[in-house]
């Protein structure tokens, strides 16, 4: 028997908003693959749940008429990878839904819950993070837009007003992932139901001649408090030739702005190793994808 | 507290009173004398819970039987037709020896079943990969496996 107080099953943002501010100290649940363990082991005593899976306004994949990708944050990562859409506009969120857990769990754990666990390792955000996501979260005065970038602010924290809020969406701008190529690369003991060790995502659109790097994005999860986007060695990479040095050039950059830690799951320097391997790999295969060849 | 659910499970509509902390596995397992659906880890890991929820494969072990009003539930109970006739999950499973202690069997099969009525066909490396949300500690998988081909086919 799982400690819940109560249970509330909410049939639209506003009324889960409203419960929210009706029950002190709730706790919004979703697909519950985190919630129910946080419940197991305790962490989570005596609950008032709020469950939003029964909100349909909160489920599936559009695109917006301006081209933007809207996916609502109570989509589960199963229908992210059947999504046409993701397959065709942003590939490598379906390749990255398909990491998570097993079969069981994709089936009803959602994007919005990875997100807002805020845990360092999760696998749907460092894809999001290349591809320069924003979120849509609603609140009593409406709603706000914040990018996924800097959502983040420690582990397992997000900057969510938990007692007033709901994430509802995900956008992916058109601006940000028309015209881009994107990998992720993600390292674990075993091949699946694997929390990652490491993660990388790289994001990138070639110059015209397909000789040069336009724009790059380069994000990292497990390698410090929070994932990680590497901006100063995208800035540098933005103009670079498409060499070995440039390569080593990436190696190098990723490995000065990461700062993993010991844990049990893996040593720092097995770490540093990783995001050094996953962000070359991760690059070549967007590279790759691109049509772009290493010269 | 007692809520009231309603479920369509193994063909049958059944109207209970639940208590809000209890998982599905609970429910099913207790209430309704499905014993098929095994505890193993209760933390999502294992599989051995697994049963179809509007024919997807879930861990019923994390996921509370309230969320359930409305829905479909299939468990092994549920794959007889006939008295004394196996689903062809359950045969191929015989045929091909891939139950040892058995413990793991009842989930592997929902997922089986699942991955049949998909009406597709998987390569090996496909399989391996629908089944990874399960833990068997006896047979290796291959029989598993070869099990699973026999009913999909191989691609
Ligand atoms: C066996 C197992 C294996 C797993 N493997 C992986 C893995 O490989 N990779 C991985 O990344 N994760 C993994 N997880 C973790 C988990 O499945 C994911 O993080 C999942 O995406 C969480 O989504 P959920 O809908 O289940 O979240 P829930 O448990 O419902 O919620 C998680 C948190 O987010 C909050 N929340 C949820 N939705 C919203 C919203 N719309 N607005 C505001 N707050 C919200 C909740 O209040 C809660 O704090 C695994 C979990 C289990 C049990
Ligand atoms: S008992 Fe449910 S997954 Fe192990
Ligand atoms: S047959 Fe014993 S766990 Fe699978």
């Amino acid at each position: 028997m799982y400690d819940i107080r109560k249970t509330y099953s909410a049939s639209s943002v506003s009324e889960a908003l409203r419960l929210l501010l009706e029950n002190d100290g709730a706790t919004i649940i979703s697909g519950g693959t985190d919630v129910m363990i946080r419940l197991k082991e305790r962490k989570l005593k005596q609950a008032v749940l709020i469950s939003i899976a029964n909100i349909t306004e909160l489920k599936g994949i559009a695109v917006r008429e301006n081209g933007d990708i809207a996916i609502g944050a109570g989509t589960t990562f199963d229908e992210i990878y059947r999504s046409e859409i993701i397959r065709e506009c942003v590939p490598a969120l379906a390749f990255a839904a398909n990491q998570v857990g097993s079969p069981q769990i994709r089936h009803v754990a959602t994007i919005g819950g990875n997100i807002c666990n805020g845990a360092v390792s999760a696998d749907g955000v460092p894809v999001l993070l290349a591809y320069d996501s924003c979120l849509e979260i609603a609140g009593v005065s409406g709603i706000r837009t914040q990018t996924l970038s800097g959502f983040h602010t420690g582990p397992g924290k997000v900057n969510l007003d938990q007692s007033s809020e709901l994430l509802t969406t995900i956008v992916i701008p058109r601006a940000e992932y028309e015209g881009y190529f994107a990998a992720y690369y993600k390292f674990g003991q075993r091949n699946a139901m694997e929390i990652a060790t490491l993660g990388c995502a790289v994001c990138l659109r070639l110059s015209a001649d397909k000789k040069s790097i336009d724009e790059l994005r380069i994000a990292v999860s497990v390698a410090a408090p929070t994932p990680l986007r590497c901006r100063k060695t995208e800035a540098r990479l933005r103009g670079a030739p498409l060499t070995n040095q440039t390569i080593a050039a990436l190696r190098k950059g990723v490995l000065s702005e990461v700062q993993p830690r010991d844990s049990w799951r893996a040593s720092r320097q097995l770490r540093l190793q990783l995001a050094k391997e996953l962000s070359e790999r991760a690059f070549r295969q967007a590279l790759e994808t691109a049509g772009g060849e290493i010269v | 507290m007692i809520k009231i659910v309603h479920m369509h499970v193994n063909g049958t509509d059944v109207e209970l009173g639940v208590d809000e902390g209890e998982s599905l596995t609970d429910t099913l397992r207790n209430r309704l004398g499905l014993t098929s659906v095994k505890k193993g880890c209760e933390a999502g890991e294992c599989g051995a819970c697994t049963i179809l929820l509007d024919g997807k494969s879930v861990n019923s072990c994390i996921y509370l039987t309230v969320w359930a009003d409305g829905h479909t539930i299939l468990t092994v109970e549920g794959l007889q037709r006939n008295p004394g006739e196996l689903h062809p999950v359950q045969q191929a499973f015989v045929d091909e020896a891939a139950v040892q202690c058995g413990f793991c069997t009842p989930g592997l099969i929902m997922t089986g079943v699942e991955i049949a009525n998909s009406g597709e066909t998987y390569t090996r490396e496909e399989l391996r990969e629908l089944i990874s949300g399960h833990l068997c500690r006896c047979t290796g998988y291959e029989n598993i496996l070869n099990a699973l081909e026999k009913v999909v086919g191989k691609k």
